[in-house]
């Protein structure tokens, strides 16, 4: 608290205001280098680029058709007949499911988190900026939903509409604002004190400026860190709700639905199972590099 | 502290009340009548139809439904399950200890791991067991749980032949039937937890180790054995202490998943099968109970909390 005060003396202050833009961008390019030094990040994001290349691309990459059954060869091992990872039971190409599989696992991802951001950061931004009654709402039904299980809430959703990727995101993207409405609301609490809040209302910014112009864009490098990981949550999800039948429908190719179809042929084809899970561990490790690397970069203060 | 266990009740009081009402909402606020949903997928004559309508009252309000749905809970009435015609609640009081046993011997398993681990990994930081530890824990929170669980089913169940991997246990059978069982489902449940966990302690240790009064304690002579098991670590173990007690929502989830892999008697079991046979009150009744437990437990927590860290309670 005392911290905070003298902090903002105006002395300070204004010494800060002087070189305001040139620190912007001296800090961007700093957080760009503790990024580009973490080896694990950097790696992290070519893994995640290899991905977004295969999910754009998969036309062109993809060996096979994802969906062409060849009837008389199941069970195919990998490598055989030309089959890099085999052949599943109704013997369709696995590496080109997977390719294309790509697709719907990286879409949901940005969409979920998308649609988890604007309602979360709205709320969060509100309820921070006014307190009161509407900060008081926004937190009971923050905490209500923290009272589920993630997945609980969600699978239970999901069974009441119907299985549908469209379904999924937005069932998973209504699961998972509250975790940006908290994180946007504790920046805003002690954003909506600095004096730059005080001059945009001294200068008769109305509250909605304050709000999405002023003090928004200062919540961002939280905002991306946890959009990082919080991605990574939700390929989880979507494959989890897949491999529960209760995701994407056959026969799109869906990393946590071919893992479901594998399950029954356990010894049979172990293949079924074994490259589906790596793609999703790739995905969810690139993610968390990243994320982390984002954390350091952007974050010093969570530096552990 | 009898105030301060009384205002956090009080607190859970509002967030109880909340989650009845999405409970409810979810299943009763969803377009087009669940009754006549169920009609033309199962077969149910009209006048079983009718019968259901008037006991959800169905031909009401939704307020006067919420109403009725919270007296029916105030009396212990969970519903009646439309496949099996049978009151839920005894199915649930006989399923629920099932999925706890689960989730509380991952939660035990993954604070058995996490523990050592951490310590290990942040006494000795950067070193190759930190490295290793580092490593095993960012694929552990990177690894989705299905997978892991048909990896394990197929090498240790299936191929090996080491563990059941099918069910519970019966202590009629010894203790060791018990176990058994439990193993697979636990290792599946608690790995990404433990992994959590792991970088969790290390993180809080790390951070506790470069305080004031570890150096106080390190320059008085102490032995560095007692400096962290005495002094670091009692501190350090508070944030894993909540963070734990928060991530038994991740378990109970989770256990949906493991349930349905290990075919375990459980509530997540149970969810999957009312899904699969359209039965809305079914899924209406685990939901809520699924997310009363974790109330619970956070509660649970809460008050531990309270007594462990005496600084809480005077916020």
């Amino acid at each position: 608290m005392t911290d905070k005060k003298t902090r903002s003396l105006p002395t300070e202050r204004s010494h800060d205001a002087g070189d305001v833009r040139a620190r912007g961008v001296s800090q961007r390019r700093r957080a760009a280098r503790t990024f580009l030094r973490n080896r694990l990040a950097v790696l992290g994001a070519l893994m995640l680029l290899a991905f977004v290349v295969c999910a754009t691309f998969a036309e062109f990459i993809a060996p096979a058709n994802p969906l062409r059954m060849t009837l008389e060869k199941p069970f195919l091992t990998p490598g055989t007949d030309g089959y890099l990872l085999g052949t599943d039971n109704f013997g369709r190409d696995i590496l080109s499911r997977l390719i294309y599989g790509s697709r719907i696992s990286l879409t949901v991802g940005i969409v979920v988190v998308s649609i988890a951001t604007l309602i979360g950061a709205t709320l969060g931004v509100i309820s921070g900026y006014y307190g009161g009654a509407a900060d008081i709402i926004v937190m009971r039904l923050v905490e209500v939903f923290y009272s589920f299980p993630f997945l609980i809430l969600a699978v239970a959703v999901m069974a009441v509409l119907g299985p549908s990727i469209y379904n999924v995101m937005l069932v998973l993207g209504l699961v998972n604002w509250p975790l940006y409405a908290r994180l946007v609301r504790s920046q805003v609490l002690s954003l909506r004190e600095e004096p730059f809040v005080e001059a945009a209302r001294a200068i008769g910014g109305s509250n909605l400026r304050i709000m999405f112009v002023h003090i928004l864009p200062n919540c961002m490098s939280a905002l991306i860190v946890t959009a990082a990981m919080s991605m990574a949550g939700a390929i989880l999800a979507t494959a989890a709700l897949g491999f529960l039948g209760l995701g994407v429908q056959p026969p799109t190719p869906e990393w946590g639905m071919m893992l479901n179809e594998g399950k029954d042929f356990l010894r049979r084809a172990p293949h079924m199972i074994t490259y589906p899970g790596i793609a999703i561990m790739l995905v969810v490790l690139s993610l968390n590099f990243i994320g982390d690397g984002l954390r350091d970069a952007l974050d010093p203060h969570l530096r552990n | 502290m009898a105030a301060y266990f009384l205002r956090r009740l009080l607190i859970a009081i509002p967030v109880v009340f909340g989650i009845i009402f999405i409970v409810f909402a979810i299943i009763s606020l969803t377009p087009g009548d669940p009754i006549r949903m169920m009609l033309a997928t199962e077969k149910i004559t009209p006048d079983v139809a009718d019968q259901l309508t008037a006991y959800y009252g169905l031909d009401q309000p939704w307020y006067i439904q919420f109403a009725n749905y919270i007296g029916r809970l105030l009396r212990g009435d969970l519903g009646i399950s439309i496949t099996s015609r049978a009151r839920i609640a005894p199915t649930i009081l006989q399923r629920l200890p099932n999925t706890l046993l689960l989730a509380f011997s991952s939660m035990l398993l993954a604070l058995l791991i996490a523990l050592p681990v951490g310590i290990i990994s942040a006494t000795r930081r950067n070193t190759l067991p930190d490295y290793l530890s580092l490593t095993g824990a960012m694929i552990g929170v990177s690894m989705p749980n299905f997978w892991l669980g048909l990896l394990l089913l197929l090498q240790f169940g299936l191929r090996w032949k080491l563990l059941p991997i099918w069910g519970v246990g019966r202590l009629s059978n010894g203790l060791w039937d018990v176990i058994s069982h439990l193993i697979l489902p636990s290792v599946t449940l608690g790995t990404s937890l433990a992994a959590l966990l792991t970088r969790l302690t290390r993180a809080s240790l790390l951070e506790i180790l470069s305080a004031d009064y570890v150096r106080t304690a390190r320059a008085k002579g102490l032995r560095e054995r007692l400096v962290i098991y005495k002094h670091a670590l009692r501190n350090a173990l508070i944030p894993v202490t909540t963070t734990a007690g928060l991530q038994f929502g991740a378990l109970l989830g989770g256990a949906v998943i493991v349930e349905s892999i290990f075919s375990w008697p459980g509530l997540g079991r149970l969810t999957i099968q009312a899904i699969q046979k359209r039965d809305l009150p079914v899924i209406q009744a685990t939901t809520l109970v699924f997310a009363l437990s974790f109330v619970f437990v956070t509660l649970f927590v809460d008050f531990l909390y309270a007594i462990i860290d005496p600084r809480i309670r005077y916020d």
